[in-house]
């Protein structure tokens, strides 16, 4: 083999070179394991990569379902964050819906329910397994609420050109009928990513008129008379008030007890009141002292029962704790009693106050979702009802129904009324700022039963700050109890 | 497949010579399986974008087949005992190529580089059917090595008259074509190389002392290895191309290391290397920003800059996992500048998955062994050093750019063959199946039924 130059023996070279490059080869794809295998979880936390924020807007969200129409929806914008939110009536949902906003996160149902919407909750997929081999993403499932479109049109109707916000709740069951906050605004301005959303975003935040604030559920008010309900109940349950009229041997001025100070009435005859005229009269004298004779124990118990100082409620999204001072002297507790000193309540709560009258005195938890399905349209999970707890005793709530009954058809709530139907209802006026020189707050809580109906079909409270009437006037009955009215009747359909 | 290279299946006697099947169905079989991979590769892009197969399905599919055909034919005509699996494998990632610069062209619909790439594509076939027409048998080529290194250092100087683009001097344009000269020139310079060395071999071999157990080579033969390395050199500093530099060198690293079959050309190799590498690094600061980038890929992220190239092309590929995301899901586009040329790769990381990653990856590493393949049943050594450059060029490509894009090794910027947007790096790809096919030919026709020494 002379050709081979001294027979040098190039086969053995040419195998090393070869097996070199096997090598090198095989580097790579050892390295390539490393990349997208071993360190793939880390690099796809990476904050700088896009991927997971594009993956959130790659597909339309699910939608939030009103009366069986969604109320929201999604457009493709063709952008690398592909689809935005959109909504429909969008200002009046926002209390419910929050937003989805890509630059500024969720809020409240869009919030509480984003895993369904964005179609990340594992419960969405069948299939998981199949799921995860062949990458595609789930879509987002729809979430189904407990709204009446038309109590939650007539609560915004009411609401308009005014501060304020509106809880309507189904007594026997907890489902929420209806939950506006006024003013409102547009959560779809916020749904992109553009120039537009953080102008609006600025504006919305700045605005004194504090629009995003929602005010049936995150802001606390001090509740004024309609607390009186909570009293009622604690002195009956309590046996303080056996007979609604018999004398409860108020004084009237009151004077708190352990001070100087005199708490009067606006109108005249609380003096030895009975508790029927008491309530009807909205009388302090009577409550205050009432309050006191009842204690703080007792008092504290049953405003807990009724969902006072409760940290956790969630409907889905987080609801402000309403408060009731637990360790109060006997003048506090005196104000306490009449929903003044430190107690504030959500409307939301307000509105479980009357539906645990209306109930026989059972308080059902409110929920806000009915239930949530897939794409298709199967139910992953219904929301159902929530445990009750009886929060006094059913004959108690007998005697504050025919108290609230009074005062719709004969005392101050008469606005409310609605023909056909037994209307009960409480009003409220409430002082705030300093001196209460503030504009008051007008309260009506009430709950409506349809004369041939078995039960009252819904519970609302209504709360209007700044009301137009002058301090004085039972604004309550004059601001707020129409509005109760219209949400009530668009629920009974009269 | 049975090795084809090698194995006896069906041996004939004609006039006395033993003839090997020549396997020409198989190679057509192969074909049509990959001609209809990338159109099925094709569809699926159109299906994940929009739903529906893109109208330009069939007009693809009969392109690339039409021109695979004609590939097929030449070689059916003109070498008919070359080895059935370089056309296949070339067909495949070059319609794989296509498929991946048609995807990422959604993403920047001003900027179409697909109907580009298939001009070129169509050049370079052409090319192929060229060479493996006119040339009649490789060892012409020995004839004009001169005029290859010529020709090649013309090549390589040619982009310095132009301006600089994106921080290197390797483009130069023509018409509104840019060409990349130094990638013709690597054909060149494996020409040139295998000629020398199977000229100069057996004096590199036996010349020089012997330090430890190392042969080191004397002085006289010496002088043309530091002109290479010199010119390498050059390359790196006159053009800031680390990647072409890279590749002259280790091509010819391994070429005088299968000549001569002396370590000690290898240390010395690796020696000058580091050495020109640490040089560079530290005179040139667009060389050592990719070795800072290198050793700390998320450095930009963590300055609160963002993330620079290397890392979107790392989240690419970690985006992938072991399946991928499927054709036209992922999103490499994130990477912005180069996605379809040298971070093509990162496209296939990601939509293919570590599974299509490493099918790319096997296919280079069989086309890579099929050219040592005809190299080892060759018989003279022009030939055997001929394959095996051609083949080494390959290899130590993909693995300077892929191991570059997945940061094994400092970036470079390198076409990865066939898969990546160029057009000059498509048509040397072709060139070199085209000289593997005929050597491959050439190998198999003389078989004689024994394994050459």
């Amino acid at each position: 083999m002379t050709e081979y130059g001294g027979g040098r023996p190039m086969t053995r070279y040419i195998r090393h070179a070869c097996a070199f490059c096997v090598l090198l080869l095989v580097a790579l794809l050892v390295n390539a394991a490393r990349v997208q295998v071993v360190q793939s979880g880390s690099y796809a936390a990476n904050p700088a990569n896009r991927r997971a924020t594009i993956a959130l807007y790659q597909q339309p969200r699910g939608d939030i379902v009103v009366g069986g129409r969604p109320v929201t929806g999604s457009v493709d914008t063709g952008e690398q964050l592909r689809w935005e939110r959109t909504y429909r009536d969008g200002p009046l949902y926002a209390a419910v819906t929050g937003f989805a906003s890509q630059l500024y996160g969720t809020a409240y149902l869009e919030h509480a329910e984003d895993g369904i919407l964005s179609g990340t909750d594992p419960s969405l997929s069948p299939l998981p397994l199949w799921q995860d081999m062949t990458r595609r993403p789930t879509r987002g499932g729809n979430v189904v609420t407990t709204l009446n479109r038309a109590a939650q049109e007539a609560a915004y109707r009411g609401l308009a050109g005014r501060k304020g916000a509106v809880a309507a709740i189904e007594p026997a069951t907890g489902r929420v009928l209806a939950l506006v906050s006024a003013p409102s605004y547009d959560p779809g301005e916020l749904s992109g990513n553009s120039e537009a959303a953080s102008s609006a975003w600025a504006r919305l935040n700045h605005d004194p008129e504090k629009p995003m604030l929602n005010r049936a559920v995150q802001q606390t008010y001090p509740p004024g008379s309609t607390f009186k309900v909570v009293t009622a109940a604690a002195a009956l349950d309590a046996g303080v008030v056996r007979d609604l009229d018999a004398s409860t041997h108020s004084p009237d001025p009151y004077r708190l007890p352990g001070t100087r100070t005199r708490l009067t009435n606006e109108g005249d005859g609380c003096r030895d009141a009975s508790l029927r005229q008491a309530f009807a009269w909205s009388c302090n004298t009577v409550f205050a002292k009432l309050g006191v004779d009842v204690g703080a124990t007792d008092m504290t118990a049953t405003a807990q029962a009724f969902g006072f100082n409760d940290t956790r409620l969630r409907i889905p999204f987080a609801v402000s704790p309403s408060t009731f001072d637990t360790r109060v002297d006997r003048a506090q507790l005196a104000l306490s009693s009449i929903g003044q000193y430190n107690t504030r309540a959500t409307p939301l709560q307000m509105a479980m106050v009357a539906a645990a009258v209306a109930d026989g005195g059972r308080l059902r938890t409110p929920y806000l979702v009915e239930r949530t399905t897939r794409h298709g349209g199967e139910t992953i999970a219904g929301g159902g009802m929530r445990p009750d707890r009886q929060v006094m005793r059913p004959s108690t709530a007998d005697l504050l129904k025919e108290l609230m009954t009074d005062v719709v058809r004969k005392g101050t709530g008469t606005n409310a009324a609605i023909p056909g139907a037994v209307v009960g209802g409480k009003t409220g006026t409430a002082q705030h700022g300093i001196g209460n020189s503030g504009v008051p707050y007008a309260w009506f809580v009430s709950w409506a039963q349809a004369e041939n109906d078995p039960q009252p079909k819904v519970a609302v409270a209504v709360v209007v700050e700044d009301a137009s009437a002058d301090r004085g006037e039972i604004s309550g009955g004059g601001d707020a109890a129409p509005i109760a009215r219209d949400v009530m009747r668009a629920v009974l359909g009269r | 497949m049975t090795k084809a290279g090698t194995a006896v299946l069906a041996p004939q006697a004609v006039g006395g010579v033993v003839r090997l099947p020549r396997r020409r169905g198989v190679e057509l079989a192969l074909i049509v399986v990959a001609v209809l991979l990338s159109v099925y590769g094709y569809c699926a892009v159109g299906l994940a974008r929009t739903g529906t197969v893109p109208p330009g399905a069939a007009g693809y599919g009969a392109g690339l087949g039409v021109l695979a055909l004609l590939a097929h034919l030449a070689v059916r005509i003109r070498a008919p005992y070359a080895d059935p699996l370089p056309l296949p494998i070339g067909v495949l990632l070059n319609g794989l190529g296509l498929v991946l610069i048609y995807r990422l062209d959604l993403e920047t619909p001003g900027d179409r580089a697909a109907p580009a790439q298939l001009v070129w594509s169509t050049l370079g076939v052409g090319l192929f059917i060229v060479v493996v027409f006119l040339l009649r048998d490789h060892r012409v080529l020995q004839r004009y090595s001169y005029v290859c290194v010529v020709g090649a250092l013309a090549f390589l100087l040619l982009p310095i008259l132009f301006p600089a683009v994106n921080g290197a001097r390797i483009w130069i344009r023509v018409a509104g074509f840019s060409i990349q000269p130094g990638e013709f020139a690597k054909v060149l310079l494996a020409v040139f190389f295998a000629a020398y060395l199977a000229d100069k071999r057996n004096a590199l071999a036996y010349a020089g002392r012997r330090v430890w157990r190392m042969q080191l080579p004397t002085g006289r033969v010496l002088g043309p290895i530091v002109a290479i390395w010199l010119m390498s050199v050059g390359v790196l500093v006159l053009e800031r191309d680390l990647g072409t530099s890279l590749l002259f060198f280790g091509q010819f690293v391994v070429l005088l290391y299968v000549a001569t079959g002396r370590t000690g050309w290898i240390a010395v190799g690796l020696l000058l290397a580091v050495l020109g590498a640490v040089a560079v690094g530290r005179l040139e600061p667009h060389v050592g920003g990719r070795i800072a980038d290198w050793l700390h890929p998320f450095a930009t992220i963590e300055a609160g800059r963002g993330p620079n190239q290397l890392s979107q092309s790392l989240f690419a590929f970690a985006a992938g996992g072991i399946l991928g995301t499927g054709l036209g899901l992922g999103h490499s586009i994130l990477i912005g500048f180069a996605a379809k040329s040298d971070f093509i790769l990162a496209t296939a990381g990601e939509e293919l998955g570590l599974a299509g990653l490493a099918g790319i990856i096997l296919l280079y590493a069989l086309l890579v062994e099929r050219g040592y393949r005809a190299g080892l049943a060759l018989r003279e050594p022009f030939g055997r050093l001929l394959a095996v450059g051609l083949a080494s060029i390959l290899a130590l490509q993909v693995f300077v750019i892929a191991g570059g894009v997945t940061g094994l090794i400092p970036l470079t910027g390198l076409a990865m063959p066939f898969l990546a947007q160029g057009g000059s790096s498509v048509v040397t790809n072709w060139a070199i199946v085209a000289l593997l096919i005929r050597v491959s030919h050439s190998a198999r026709r003389q078989y004689d039924g024994q394994e050459a020494m």
